[in-house]
């Protein structure tokens, strides 16, 4: 391909090739700072003509690589970070089968994670950024890696997405650490914000999960706290995870453990500040 | 990577992983053509780079798990056609696997492929429905296409595992000019221990090659012939004799053209030994494959072929569009006479 660029995320590697210049070029600037990496890559994206003349003729980008969806729809060329931001999603959503892939984020503090996951708009991802600010170690805000033996909590601190509302997060922020502003995508208004240099440089250190917490975001909501039992953590988990399926054992393995061994809580909360006071409180409750 | 030459130099001999220096490439051609999981049982306790090593791990405890999940959807299917009475034949990857030959290791298998005899079709048919299996197409051309002229039932899925299943009565659709005998292939089959069958040996290669050869474009041809170079591989071990008996089956179902040319290039690809008499060695260079000389000589057809299987960069591309759309256009013309594809065509453009 014409335009590569290699990028790894806490233990996995990328490699995304591209027919066009833009999107490498929005890739390298996005994610700069982040190591070089020089082995082997865990996963190909690329990002080509959806038909030959669609190269230049209303270029629009076909999301392929070595996993692939049969009827992905193709995104305009404007929206190419978007593009590659989906091809790597994925390639892990459909081909990683080295962890546990959660849809959940997570941050840590002090050698022990939390691990937040629920439905889109729950706010996990919202909640991992706005943490990753507050003195908390940003792991990622899209998948987190449960380690298949050891039972630990993998970094994958990927550049988080912000969408609409969430957007009013990023006023505080170095304005060199986000991505252009992606209008009219397909979720809305998107920008991309590079996590702070503590999460890049200890991208290699896992840390192990202490709490589960199912966030649920809500302007009517009153904030509230309820226990949830290990088997209802399981199920949820077991619907949040894109390979639980396809591990077999060795994801049932994984989760029972990872259940078994944490406290698991739901929180409903109306604003960041709300929830980022009950995170604290229950955090020191462990 | 200009081509899947660099795979299947190192499917065919291991030794060289030593040399490779683009494992990415070589990885994404091999999850390209489905080989990963080959690749990684091939590469098995070799010393490789610690982060290809994890990769192909990953892709041997992958292989393992949808094995288990083949083998179970296998049982649900004999579960649920056991009360008819009907010889149930298992094909391509879940035979493979449920027989334990050395072609399922890390195979990936998607769809349960059965052969039952045609005549109790209607009764496997309700049978499936009632035990939670459906329609995936519920377009009526689709359906009366199926029904006419194809080899197989329009495929099913069940409604909570979300597998499909394909019902063969035989192994070629009914408008290809070669007639297999499906009964005698069903007539020949061994009893695996669960009640279930598979192919015997000979008809297990007259398969895969009828599949590759004699219809369909050849994508995914090189796992295809990967499989076949297997077979012939563990089935010329057991059995001193067993080439003149694929011979026989091959002749016997009007294939011995496409189980020729599978055997001649497999062993042009992947060095299957072919224990035959051969015509004399004469030394030649094969695009793609940069062997210099090869054991005997090959057919010119056959280097179309060989383009053709090893259209694939080292990004997981499809190279070549000619050839490969000359292959499309063949596969069509394979299966039906030309009347039929015409109408067959204008049917479909004419939905779009």
């Amino acid at each position: 391909m014409r335009h590569v660029f290699r990028l790894r995320v806490g233990p996995v590697c990328f490699r995304i090739g591209s027919q066009w210049r833009g999107p490498i070029a929005a890739l390298r600037q996005l994610y700069a700072g982040y190591p070089e990496p020089d082995g082997v890559c865990d996963f190909t994206v690329r990002l080509e003509a959806e038909r030959p003349w669609r190269r230049w003729l209303r270029p629009s980008v076909a999301i392929r690589g070595d996993y692939m969806l049969p009827d992905a729809v193709p995104v305009s060329l404007d929206h190419g970070l978007l593009a590659a931001e989906m091809g790597m999603n994925l390639q892990m959503a459909l081909g990683q089968r080295r962890f546990l892939l959660l849809h959940a984020s997570a941050v840590e503090r002090d050698g022990r994670a939390l691990l937040m996951t629920g439905h889109s708009g729950a706010g996990k991802s919202t909640l991992a950024a706005l943490l990753g600010e507050r003195g908390w170690r940003f792991m990622g805000d899209e998948f987190a890696l449960l380690g298949l033996d050891d039972g630990l909590l993998h970094p994958f601190p990927r550049a988080v997405s912000l969408k609409n509302e969430s957007l009013g997060l990023l006023d505080a922020v170095d304005p060199g650490r986000l991505g252009p502003l992606l209008e009219g995508t397909p979720k809305g208004r998107i920008r991309h914000l590079r996590p702070n240099a503590e999460a890049v440089a200890r991208m290699g250190e896992p840390a192990r999960p202490v709490l589960i917490l199912f966030p649920r975001f809500g302007l009517d909501l009153e904030p509230a706290v309820r226990e949830v039992g290990a088997a209802e953590a399981f199920m949820r988990l077991t619907q949040a995870s894109t390979n639980y399926v396809a591990l077999g054992e060795r994801g049932f393995d994984a989760l029972t453990r990872l259940v078994g061994a944490l406290p698991s809580k739901a929180i409903d909360y109306a604003d960041a500040a709300e929830a980022e006071t009950l995170v604290e409180r229950l955090w020191e409750g462990e | 990577m200009r081509d899947a030459g660099p795979l299947v130099r190192l499917l065919a001999d291991p030794a060289g992983a030593g040399e490779v220096r683009d494992w990415t490439s070589l990885i994404a051609l091999a999850r390209a053509e489905s080989l990963i999981g080959a690749l990684a049982w091939r590469l098995d306790g070799l010393d490789l780079p610690p982060a290809v090593e994890a990769l192909l791990a990953a892709a041997r405890s992958d292989g393992e798990a949808a094995r288990t999940q083949a083998l179970w959807e296998a049982e649900m299917a004999r579960r649920a056609l056991a009360p008819l009475g009907v010889p149930v034949v298992l094909l391509k990857g879940s035979a493979y696997a449920a027989a334990g030959l050395e072609a399922g290791r890390g195979r990936s298998i998607g769809d349960l492929d059965i052969l039952v005899p045609r005549d109790s079709l209607p009764d496997v048919e309700r049978a499936l429905l009632a035990a939670g299996w459906e329609w995936v197409k519920e377009d009526a051309y689709d359906d009366q296409y199926y029904r006419r002229w194809m080899h197989e039932l329009p495929p099913l899925i069940h409604r909570e595992r979300d597998r499909m299943i394909d019902v063969h009565h035989t192994i070629l659709p009914l408008t290809a000019r070669p007639k297999p005998d499906s009964a005698a292939m069903i007539e020949d089959r061994l009893p695996l221990a669960d009640g279930l069958f598979v192919l015997s040996p000979p008809d297990m290669i007259v398969h895969a090659a009828a599949h590759l050869f004699a219809d369909g474009d050849l994508a995914g041809g090189l796992r295809n012939l990967w499989d076949i170079d297997r077979l012939v591989r563990e089935f010329e071990n057991r059995d001193g004799d067993f080439h003149p008996k694929l011979r026989d089956h091959a002749g016997r179902h009007g294939l011995l053209p496409a189980v020729s040319r599978a055997v001649r290039l497999a062993h042009h690809i992947y060095k299957t030994p072919v224990r035959c008499q051969a015509p004399k060695p004469k030394p030649l260079v094969l695009p793609g494959t940069g062997q210099e000389k090869i054991g005997y000589r090959i057919a010119a057809a056959d280097r179309l072929f060989l383009r053709r299987l090893l259209a694939r960069d080292g990004w997981g591309r499809q190279r070549r569009p000619l050839t490969r759309l000359g292959f499309y256009v063949r596969s069509h013309w394979l299966r039906m006479p030309p009347p039929m594809l015409a109408r067959h065509l204008w049917v479909k453009v004419r939905r779009r």
